[in-house]
């Protein structure tokens, strides 16, 4: 290159040059929200094949990019601005930490010679994201743009996955920046272990040949991982029930015979029942949630615990197993087959079989239309081809019980975190992630007001997403809580001044239905399904309705409530 | 009962932690909140460059239940800043600690503290009117040992630099 050329030519902003790094990643979309600190990034937008999804609250970007990560396993990238744009991103990234979803968080900041010096829209990011990020960075100097996004990319995406924040001075964004890209990774503290020690895989297989009451507890890491098919092989050779925690649905086809469906509090009576009944339990991406165990004085006392996990921080942190195997579900559960034997555990199966026939999951055919209702007939029409999201509630853990996953990344909650507001966004992000695919939200009243201006968002692009409205009118996790354990005394429970959500819905140019009467569930629900476009489907509820089987928090699996109790129960030990 | 076993009965688990980090902004933050998450309050903190100006050593004392602190010391080892996180309670390493005291003191009770001085192997880095400072080396125990027989005096300021160690031989710090 000649002199002249060379002094025509003209160096890329810092932004132009972190929307390349971004192209480089493979990134489709970019969910964001405008503002003042982040506008060199925007600019770089418009001449970018990125697609930007304008949301209309900054949490919203967080949900869809985390929606669009666990459909698809890619990681998703939110652009916002500084101060409040980002502080609104706190919500989206524990929600993301705590159920290790990657997503790259870029947020906007004042000019470096401000930093610190309170000016306008200035908050201090990095700082009060650090216990809600995987690993975060302000960038001070352009040269290092490309190492950082590289590096931002490498951490969310591997390991257990997480949230990545990247605080951009708008001086970084708009002043040049001539370093060239970077693909090297230089993390000396940052190492993953994917395969699993051999001896304690061997050790592993020797407590499983010996084991007569087997049962697999399948988490998170196995949907991340995709060791679905692993397991299955495994459950088959073994002969095992499988049973899930709310985030693992999926990895394992939940109509398969040895699936015993979701564990937990609010998990089947049956998974419940062989969990406490098995001789060894072996976790495979679970982290022994306080959900999932209750009681610890309780849990599997006599059982063997094998626990599989690609963070060692998990180990000994709820339990003590007696092996645990560093390294990526799939990978360690595929290093595990060839040392299984085909067992005889045929007793422990029928036993199996005989609590899922006794204590099958029910509810009242009778006294109006009902959550469940409309779930179990949400589940015959998609057979389990929708991806569905969840909010957090009742509706999550009915449709968590009824609505059966088949297929890996199909089924995507705020577990962790428990996020109000996350599954509507979450399903727009996965519709943009698969846009060949049908996605159902399942929402309940309360958490689809704390995001339903994402309507705007599914409107402008004419998304096909679905969202189904539970509504009771009711915060009806905490109606149940108070009914069973506070003596009825509703306090902050009752969401009276509700809107008519048709109407609102209507109000963005969305389609909209309304369900009242059981009979009608199944044609409106088709017609939903069948409609090319975002829509909504309001389904009035009856107010007063209870989520069981039920085992109330700090309580073990003996305490299991199958319906709902005469008297009023004494406050729950455990947590929340 | 000498100080040093008072000390011991009274905070039965004093770890020393040390933290082989990036020398980065923000890194004695993220490292920190995994102490106060915990409620672990860090009794001494040292902090400098390692031989290579890219990292930085950090040695950490701190008192807890040892079952909280093993997923401390793993959530440490996890942070991307932190290369390795090594506890090295009950270690045989060598560990040393700086203190500087300041005594007030009128002229004739100058004798018996020279005499403990004298006896600790302390020196007398600064000799004024009414006070004197007094620098000392040593383990942590015998620091806490020549503090507390200074203690009947009027110690006026005290500063101790915290915990410095590093593991024998080919161990790793």
């Amino acid at each position: 290159m000649d002199i002249q050329e060379d002094v025509g030519r003209k160096l890329p902003t810092g932004g132009e040059k972190i929307i390349q790094c971004l192209e480089r990643e493979g990134v489709e979309y970019i969910f964001g929200l405008s503002g003042g600190a982040a506008m060199p990034l925007f600019d770089a937008l418009v001449d970018s094949k990125i697609q930007l999804v304008l949301t209309r609250h900054e949490q919203g970007a967080t949900h869809m990019a985390d929606g669009y990560a666990r459909s698809s396993g890619r990681p998703g990238v939110v652009l916002v601005t500084s101060g409040p744009g980002a502080t609104n991103t706190v919500t989206g990234l524990l929600t993301a930490l705590m159920d290790s979803a990657p997503i790259i968080v870029l947020t906007g900041q004042t000019i470096t010679p401000m930093l610190g010096k309170d000016a306008f829209q200035e908050a201090d990011v990095t700082g009060i994201t650090y216990p809600v990020v995987k690993h975060s960075y302000l960038i001070k100097n352009a040269a290092d743009i490309p190492r950082i996004i590289r590096e931002a990319f490498h951490i969310a995406t591997s390991g257990r996955p997480g949230p990545v924040l990247v605080d951009i001075p708008k001086d970084i964004g708009q002043g040049p920046c001539d370093a060239p890209f970077c693909d090297e990774i230089d993390l000396p503290g940052y190492q993953v272990t994917t395969r699993g020690a051999p001896e304690a895989i061997a050790e592993a297989a020797r407590l499983l040949r010996a084991a007569k009451r087997p049962v697999l507890y399948v988490g998170h890491g196995a949907v991340i991982s995709g060791a679905g098919k692993a397991i299955t092989t495994l459950a088959e050779k073994l002969r095992a029930p499988v049973v899930t925690t709310l985030l693992g649905k999926g990895a394992v086809d939940e109509t398969h015979p040895l699936h015993l469906g979701m564990m937990g509090m609010h998990g089947t009576a049956y998974a419940n029942k062989a969990v406490a009944g098995c001789d060894l339990i072996m976790s495979i991406g679970g982290r022994w949630d306080d959900r999932i165990t209750g009681r610890l004085s309780d849990f599997c006392t006599d059982a063997v615990k094998i626990h599989i996990d690609i963070d060692p921080a998990e180990f000994n942190k709820i339990i003590r197993p007696d092996v645990s195997i560093l390294g990526d579900a799939r990978l360690v559960v595929e290093d595990l087959i060839p040392q299984i034997e085909m067992a005889d555990t045929a007793d422990w199966l029928k036993q199996c079989e005989k609590w899922r026939r006794l204590y099958p999951l029910k509810y009242p055919k009778q006294g109006g239309l009902r959550a469940q209702h409309v779930l179990d007939r949400l589940d015959a029409l998609t057979q389990g081809e929708a991806i569905i999201t969840t909010d957090v509630g009742q509706h999550q853990m009915w449709a968590a019980q009824f609505c059966r996953s088949r297929s890996n990344r199909h089924w995507i909650s705020s577990g962790g975190a428990g996020t109000m507001g996350f599954g509507f966004p979450a399903a727009i992000g996965a519709q943009f992630a698969n846009p060949d695919k049908k996605v159902w939200a399942v929402v309940g009243d309360g958490g689809f007001q704390m995001t339903f201006a994402e309507l705007a968002t599914a409107s402008i692009h004419n998304l096909p997403v679905k969202c189904l409205i539970i509504n009771n009118n009711f915060l009806g996790m905490i109606r149940q809580w108070q009914e069973m354990f506070y003596e009825n005394r509703l306090s902050g429970a009752d969401l009276e001044g509700n809107p008519d959500f048709v109407k609102l819905t209507q109000a963005y140019g969305i389609k909209a239905f309304r369900i009242r009467r059981p009979a009608d569930a199944d044609r409106i629900l088709r017609e939903a399904h069948e409609y090319d476009g975002p829509c909504v489907v309001v389904a009035e509820v009856v107010k007063e309705d209870n989520v069981f089987p039920m085992i109330p928090a700090g309580a073990s699996v003996s305490e299991m409530l199958i319906e709902k109790p005469k008297h009023t129960l004494p406050k729950p030990s455990g947590s929340t | 009962m000498s100080a040093a076993t008072q000390l011991a009965q009274l905070s039965p688990q004093i770890h020393t932690i040390s933290l082989f980090v990036n020398n980065a902004p923000g890194v004695l933050v993220r490292v920190a909140l995994v102490f106060s998450q915990r409620g672990f309050n860090i009794e001494s903190l040292v902090v400098s460059p390692g031989a290579e100006g890219r990292f930085a050593r950090m040695t950490i004392t701190c008192s807890g239940e040892s079952e909280v602190l093993e997923q401390i010391i793993k959530k440490l080892a996890k942070l991307v800043d932190v290369v390795h996180a090594i506890d090295h309670t009950g270690d045989l390493a060598y560990e040393t600690e700086i203190a500087l005291i300041k005594i007030e003191c009128p002229l004739e009770e100058r004798t018996a503290i020279l005499q403990i001085t004298e006896h600790f192997k302390a020196r007398v880095v600064d000799y004024g009117a009414d006070s004197m400072i007094l620098q000392a080396f040593g383990s942590s125990e015998k620091l806490d040992a020549l503090i507390s027989l200074l203690h009947p005096f009027s110690i006026a300021e005290l500063v101790r630099s915290g915990k410095l160690l590093m593991a024998r031989g080919k161990s790793t710090t």
